[in-house]
């Protein structure tokens, strides 16, 4: 379980590596899911997390939080009835991936929101770690 | 010259086939125009460019009456997106644009390709352009080819002879 999490304090050790090569994902993944590739991104108020997740509709998408950790699943539907599949590039698994998260987040808060096959989560941190402007008196 | 540009032509994404079909499933791309792209804007700031060409994943399925591509394309919209048929040869491009708003922002994670791709391909049978149909839905992108009648499977008779 804690072997693909991914903890967002850590973030600035990790940048060097921070694109992976496609080709190690189906050595990452365990069997039975494929990893969504993602983007982070820390803005002032928040963090943004994007996971590309072709094919899953906001149905099949779940959104765990257990502790501090996040659990994002796809589930798609393979829709090819009837037809004989000639030739394939596409992994044919849904999708999951854990992330562990900064303390600093307001887990309350967290939001999404799912468009054509992105994943946008939204990870506002929590108010008393802001920056925040002190008046001089 | 033009084979040095494929082999260094970094493809963002590179997925081993499950099934390998013909070597027509090669990665095309047009090379006048990445040239021209080139000497446009040398010092882009990394999202798209000559070398930075990246492949959906492509999917082709058939059945009696169609050739079925279905291709993994993730948070575009669908303007973004052109197909052409020329001769058989069906041509998938357009650009992935990164559309950072966020204020004040640091990315710290950064597995997605953005940029342009391009897919061209063979297809193993003769499909009839007037009657292709396109759809996005949920990342996915969803090609109906019918095949020309020339091409559908026929039942022949067998007659008895006497």
């Amino acid at each position: 379980m804690k072997g693909d999490t991914l903890t967002m304090s850590n973030v600035a050790t990790q940048e060097k590596r921070t694109v992976r090569d496609p080709r190690d994902q189906s050595r990452e993944a365990r069997p039975g899911w494929i990893q969504p590739q993602v983007n982070i991104t820390e803005g002032k108020d928040s963090y943004l997390l994007e996971a590309e997740m072709p094919g899953v509709s906001k149905d099949g998408l779940e959104i765990l939080l257990e502790g501090n950790e996040l659990t994002i699943i796809g589930r798609r539907s393979h829709d090819t009835a009837g037809a004989q599949l000639v030739y394939r590039e596409s992994i044919e698994r849904d999708f999951r991936r854990s992330f562990e998260l900064d303390p600093t987040i307001d887990v309350e808060k967290i939001s999404a929101r799912m468009e054509s096959g992105v994943l946008y989560l939204t990870l506002p941190k929590a108010e008393q770690v802001k920056p925040r402007k002190i008046a001089v008196e | 010259m033009l084979s040095f540009f494929y082999l260094n032509m970094k493809l963002a994404r590179f997925q081993k086939p499950e099934i390998w079909g013909w070597a027509a499933f090669d990665q095309l791309t047009n090379l006048r125009d990445e040239v021209n792209r080139l000497f446009e804007s040398p010092y882009q700031n990394g999202d798209s460019g000559a070398f930075n060409m990246w492949a959906p994943a492509l999917d082709l399925y058939e059945d009696k009456d169609c050739l079925i591509l279905n291709v993994e394309l993730p948070g575009m919209k669908k303007e973004e997106i052109e197909i052409s048929l020329h001769e058989n040869t069906f041509t998938l491009s357009g650009e992935r644009r990164n559309e950072k708003n966020y204020e004040g922002s640091a990315t710290s994670r950064e597995e997605r390709s953005f940029g342009r791709f391009m897919r061209s391909l063979s297809l193993p049978k003769q499909v009839d352009a007037n009657r292709v149909k396109a759809s996005y839905k949920d990342g996915i992108l969803t090609v109906t080819l019918p095949k020309s009648e020339g091409a559908k499977p026929r039942q022949i008779e067998i007659h008895e002879s006497k």
